[in-house]
């Protein structure tokens, strides 16, 4: 499978820290019919950023544009670990002895046959990519996950 | 209000009170004398002139003021440092200068004889709020190369008061003096004063007990409704006084006890109310743009200097029988500066900050507030996807380089707020820039 189809796009909305920002984008998709694959909030003492997977992320960026958000769409990775005590700590311990820098991540809510899938956001995706195929981690690209939600 | 134990007549006062055509007199002899000088000393008044026909020789009357060309800000800062001079170095023994912290400042100059003028229109000013010898006087204005603390010192010693060099800041010493000193007047600017009171509860202080009776507020503008609310909280007669560096300092006008109006030193100011759009002089009572010509000043004379500041001329005498006549306290200017902690602030100095951060310059709004007395800028900037980022640290740091920006141009702490597009409102005619919501509810 070639590298570019292993990244997996995920639109990031700006919100400011206030009662009912987030609604806004979380209605404006259910309005628009794009179901939210998996989602992350972080937040700061004054504003929010919501990251989203959604499957159409044009469909669903234009739709929140003109709602009036600001939307970016960042590069990420999707990786099956073992559902179970430590699945996680392992890939992580790849990641740091590498040196690769990992800037946030979070996980999708369906797992399957034992294991759960993980978003990481790297610094540099490439070097990630090679780093975990080479350790023997699944990649899961975008195909292989809007499956997986079906089922 | 606390009672003074005496408040006679004090004889440096007099020039308050010159019978008006002997004013009059005074101030055409010393604004031909003044042209003169600026004429023969000073590069950028004589080329306006001759470009403009016109010499010193013109002035025959006082309405030929108007013949002669304005001088505004920009003025001061194409010359800076000293292209404004009309006194060579040896004889300036003070210099001044505008707080800002990047680009040129204004610098202004004094020499003996202009020292002594300050000094007397500062006197004017502390007898006209009822100060005289005996009184313990706090100066909380900034001493250094702003012209508010010196100038209020030299003032309020020649007065013979006691003068108490405390500068700004250091609010808990301020009150422990204020209290320990038997201060009976103190001198800051009014939201500092709002912040002095609140704090000196907070400690258990109440002014109202206190001998002080009475505060020589300026260098900013604040409000009737400011005063309504000083006056009972402190216990004090709250005066208003008006002044700018480039013209002297403090000391350009002041309250007198009757409170209703700024009285003009006039036998040292030539004040003229002028239509800002198209600089033609408005009859007393019209409101217009207030310019001052200095008849005094040998170092650095100023020739109708557009102030922005939008007020009338009070056409009617005063009850305290003054004749130098007085203008109505600044509300407004006609341009966007705004003050804030006694420092001038044009929305375009935020501008500049802003375009150097982002490149571009992304919608913006500067809210001003009031917390505790103490007064608070806030910088909102719309995001936009090119500042967005997925990562929380680099919208923070986005967030902490704009507020560095703007800290370093302005010399203010600002608190920078990223807010969601389509939040600040747009405008089909001049934006506005500034939300100023400090005087509500006072």
């Amino acid at each position: 499978m070639k590298g570019a189809e292993m990244k997996i796009k995920q639109l990031s909305v700006f919100l400011e820290n206030k009662p009912g920002r987030l609604s806004v984008p979380c209605q404006t998709l259910a309005k628009a019919g794009i179901n939210i694959l998996t989602l992350s909030l972080a937040d700061t003492e004054q504003f929010g950023i919501l990251r989203l997977i959604v499957r159409d992320w044009q469909r669903a960026r234009q739709v929140l544009e003109d709602a009036g958000c600001v939307v970016n769409v960042t590069e990420v990775l999707a990786s099956e670990v073992e559902d179970k005590p430590g699945g996680l700590a392992r890939i992580l311990e790849t990641i740091e002895q590498a040196g690769v820098n990992l800037e946030y991540m979070y996980a999708f809510t369906f797992r399957s046959e034992a294991k759960a899938v993980l978003v990481f956001r790297f610094e540099d995706p490439d070097a990630a990519i090679n780093l975990l195929k080479s350790k023997g981690f699944n990649l899961v690209d975008s195909v292989e996950l809007y499956n997986r939600v079906e089922k | 209000m606390k009672q003074d134990s005496h408040s006679e007549f004090n004889p440096a006062s007099a020039p308050d009170y010159v019978p008006v055509p002997r004013l009059r007199e005074l101030q055409l002899r010393r604004l031909k004398a003044i042209v003169q000088r600026a004429y023969e000393r000073v590069e950028l008044f004589r080329n306006r002139m001759d470009e403009r026909g016109v010499g010193p020789g013109d002035i025959e009357s006082l309405d030929d003021v108007a013949k002669l060309p304005f001088m505004q800000k920009t003025d001061l800062r194409d010359t800076y440092p000293f292209g404004l001079f009309a006194s060579p170095m040896n004889e300036i023994v003070r210099l001044h200068a505008s707080s800002g912290t990047t680009g040129k400042p204004i610098v202004v100059a004094y020499t003996q004889e202009d020292v002594a003028v300050w000094t007397s229109v500062m006197l004017r000013t502390f007898a006209a709020c009822g100060l005289h010898q005996g009184d313990i006087i706090q100066n909380a204005y900034g001493y250094g190369l702003f012209t508010g603390g010196l100038g209020a010192h030299y003032g309020a010693e020649a007065l013979g008061a006691t003068v108490i060099p405390i500068s700004g800041g250091n609010t808990e010493r301020q009150i422990m003096v204020m209290k320990d000193f038997g201060v009976t007047a103190i001198c800051c600017t009014p939201s500092y004063f709002v912040h002095l009171i609140e704090r000196a509860a907070e400690m258990g202080v109440d002014m109202r007990e206190l001998p002080v009776r009475a505060g020589i507020f300026g260098a900013e503008p604040w409000t009737e409704a400011m005063r309504k609310h000083i006056e009972p909280a402190a216990g004090v007669k709250a005066y208003d006084i008006y002044g700018l560096s480039e013209i002297i300092g403090p000391g350009v006008g002041t309250e007198c006890e009757a409170q209703s109006g700024l009285h003009i030193f006039e036998d040292h100011f030539l004040v003229e109310i002028v239509d800002p759009e198209t600089g033609e002089p408005m009859p007393d009572g019209e409101e217009g743009e207030v310019v001052f010509t200095t008849l005094s000043k040998l170092a650095m004379p100023i020739i109708r200097y557009r102030t922005h500041d939008i007020t009338s001329i009070i056409p009617r005498q005063c009850e305290c029988g003054r004749t130098i006549r007085r203008i109505e306290r600044i509300g407004r200017r006609s341009d966007d500066m705004f003050i804030i902690r006694g420092v001038n602030v044009f929305p375009s100095q935020i501008e500049s900050a802003l375009l150097a951060v982002e490149g571009t310059l992304p919608h913006y709004q500067i809210v001003l507030s009031r917390k505790r007395g103490l007064d608070q800028m806030e910088v909102q900037v719309e995001v936009t996807s090119e500042i967005f980022s997925d990562k929380v640290r680099a919208l923070e740091d986005t967030r902490a380089e704009l507020s560095h920006a703007i800290e370093t141009t302005l010399g203010l702490r600002v608190n920078v707020s990223l807010v969601e597009p389509h939040t600040i409102k747009r405008s089909e005619g001049k934006a506005r820039r500034v939300i100023d919501n400090r005087n509500q509810g006072e």
